[in-house]
């Protein structure tokens, strides 16, 4: 099945194409990507990495124990993911946030993964000779993403494009200054748990391509660099796609020349671009004093 | 069922262990570095891979790589993990190395490998031998020993920085030497329940006795004390219910605590607010 490199790359990315489940791999690879990339954005400029996180491993349990009872893992991710957002938001002390500076309420989001992650562990050793599933699971496949699949993510990418497109602007408000928002009547509250679930449906669509366990690394890193290259919000978003999108499928070709697995790929390349754009600016803030977006950044 | 060695064996780790892990857990709530705790299990994975995929003793690369990564995150973040977005990028690449290693190994092995795969995620408390035992055990014994003595300078540090640094306490030398705890103890626990679920005994023995009381020392100590209840708790109901793993179980008494000091804590406000409505 495997073949090398050649040296026309036209050849090699015809060769890629002519495989069905490398279709249906890039296909869902773009649908998650745009999707990670947009909310990423967010997650960062909001501090929830780690409540993000913690949705993103939630997939696994869901999965492992939809295919316990003999049900579609589908179902076990988008539904654990979407229940565990609503979790999170109705935490009593997560407050309007739920970022991971505030001690008590990542206490208890770590106490939710930690459970969750057990809870995942149990259904795999309930369900017996499951183990060879752990594996593609946790850390994602490209080779085994049916047509069904690749359909139920472009429904779960539209929809979620769709309401974060709806909601951007007060999300934006909201995630840089809460009290001001709250102060103008913006439903602060509603929007922390509708991003939550957001998120959660990113996270349960996300982790069908690179595994629960390495969903972090496409919702985290493109949109940190974003924030790193441009301070305007909207760049930022299309930034962050881009660099998503951009990782998602070289990581995809990459792992289907290479023996080793679209996940460490993935994560590789993203890290990369993380490193450069830390690099380019810190080399802008030293040398190019006329950037106009330097002083008012909008990272932390 | 005490008369097992196994059960023996996993009595006494758990009991240093834990001690350990609701210690060290108190101090990661307070100082809001439960993160960074986060990522250091997730570090622990691929150290531990690494050292399969090298051929040597799993234990070597879980505390190799939790160890290294704890001073490394202390030099980026202050006395604080300042930025959790870093934090985040650094373990989501680790882990990727983790799969790489995962990947190395399994073609290097191709038989057991999901066995020793599941079980550095998951942990097997029940599988620890004697020696293991006793080494874990020492090891945790001498962990909670310096940190008894650093507790009262770091108890400062984490709760008034600037003050603490302004007599004379090093603060930015506790913050390096307790995340290098931090990842001792993360290599520790990774044993008992893998390093998928440690996390869980961290957070929530100490978020509910942080819950239960104000008083820092006493909270210390409860948290200790509710995190070794976690996993002897566990333990015994793995051990009356066998389908159960004890990972499972032990997480679930974990969790319970945690639930149930909300429960306490809420009913308790709840009769205050009563008493000064009668008044």
């Amino acid at each position: 099945m495997r073949t090398g490199l050649s040296s026309n790359w036209i050849d090699d990315l015809q060769q890629v194409l002519s495989f069905h489940f490398m279709l249906n791999a890039l296909r869902a690879g773009s649908a998650v990507a745009v999707v990670a990339g947009a909310l990423g954005y967010f997650v960062v400029l909001r501090r929830q990495s780690f409540a993000a996180h913690t949705l993103a491993l939630i997939g696994f349990p869901g999965a492992a124990g939809a295919t316990l009872v003999g049900w579609n893992p589908l179902v076990g991710f988008f539904g654990f993911c979407i229940g565990g957002a609503l979790m999170i938001g109705a935490l009593p002390v997560s407050g309007q946030t739920g970022s991971s500076s505030d001690g008590e309420s990542s206490a208890v989001i770590g106490t939710v993964q930690a459970f969750a992650l057990a809870c995942g562990f149990l259904f795999v050793s309930l369900y017996k000779g499951f183990l060879s599933g752990l594996n593609s699971l946790l850390f994602g496949t490209i080779t085994g993403i049916t047509d069904e699949q690749v359909l139920s993510l472009f429904v779960a990418g539209a929809v979620c494009v769709i309401v974060l497109a709806a909601m951007a602007r007060p999300l934006l408000f909201t995630s840089i200054d809460p009290a001001a928002a709250a102060a103008m009547g913006v439903p602060v509250r509603l929007i922390s748990v509708g991003f939550l679930l957001l998120v959660g449906l990113a996270a349960a669509g996300t982790s069908q391509v690179t595994g629960s366990l390495l969903v972090f690394a496409l919702l985290i890193a493109p949109a940190a660099a974003a924030t790193k290259l441009t301070a305007r919000p909207f760049v930022g978003v299309l930034l962050s796609i881009g660099i998503a999108l951009g990782v998602t499928w070289a990581g995809e070709c990459i792992a289907f020349f290479s023996p080793y697995p679209i996940g460490f790929w993935v994560t590789t390349l993203a890290f990369t671009v993380f490193l450069l754009a830390n690099l380019y600016r810190g080399l802008a803030d030293r040398y190019g004093a006329h950037n106009p977006h330097h002083r008012n950044r909008t990272h932390v | 069922m005490f008369s097992q060695p196994f059960i023996q064996h996993a009595l006494i780790v758990g009991a240093s262990v834990g001690a350990l892990s609701g210690m060290v857990g108190y101090f990661l709530v307070l100082r809001a570095q439960v993160f960074a705790a986060d990522a250091l299990s997730h570090v622990a994975y691929t150290g531990a891979l690494a050292a399969l995929a090298a051929g040597v003793d799993m234990r070597l690369g879980f505390f190799a790589a939790t160890i290294t990564v704890g001073v490394i995150l202390s030099f980026l973040g202050g006395r604080r993990i300042a930025d959790d977005v870093l934090t985040g990028t650094l373990f989501a690449w680790i882990l990727g190395l983790g799969v790489l290693f995962l990947a190395i190994y399994t073609t290097q092995n191709s038989t057991s490998n999901g066995a020793a795969n599941a079980k550095v995620l998951f942990g097997s408390i029940f599988s620890i031998s004697k020696t293991a035992a006793a080494t874990a055990s020492w090891i945790a014994a001498g962990l909670v020993m310096l940190l008894i003595v650093m507790a009262r300078p770091l108890l400062f540090a984490s709760i008034d920085a600037t003050v603490a640094m302004a007599r004379g306490v090093p603060v930015r030398f506790l913050g390096a030497l307790f995340l290098a705890i931090v990842g001792a103890t993360v290599a520790e626990a990774a044993q008992l329940v893998g390093a998928l679920v440690l996390l869980g005994l961290l957070a929530a023995p100490a978020a509910a006795a942080q819950r239960l009381t104000n008083r820092p020392w006493r909270a210390l100590g409860l948290s200790a004390t509710l995190a070794v209840l976690a996993v002897w708790g566990g333990v015994v109901l793995a051990y009356a219910v066998p389908k159960l793993p004890a990972t499972f179980t032990i997480m679930l008494c974990a969790a319970a605590e945690l639930a149930l000091a909300f429960l306490v804590t809420i009913s308790r406000s709840q009769r205050k607010l009563q008493t000064v409505a009668t008044s």
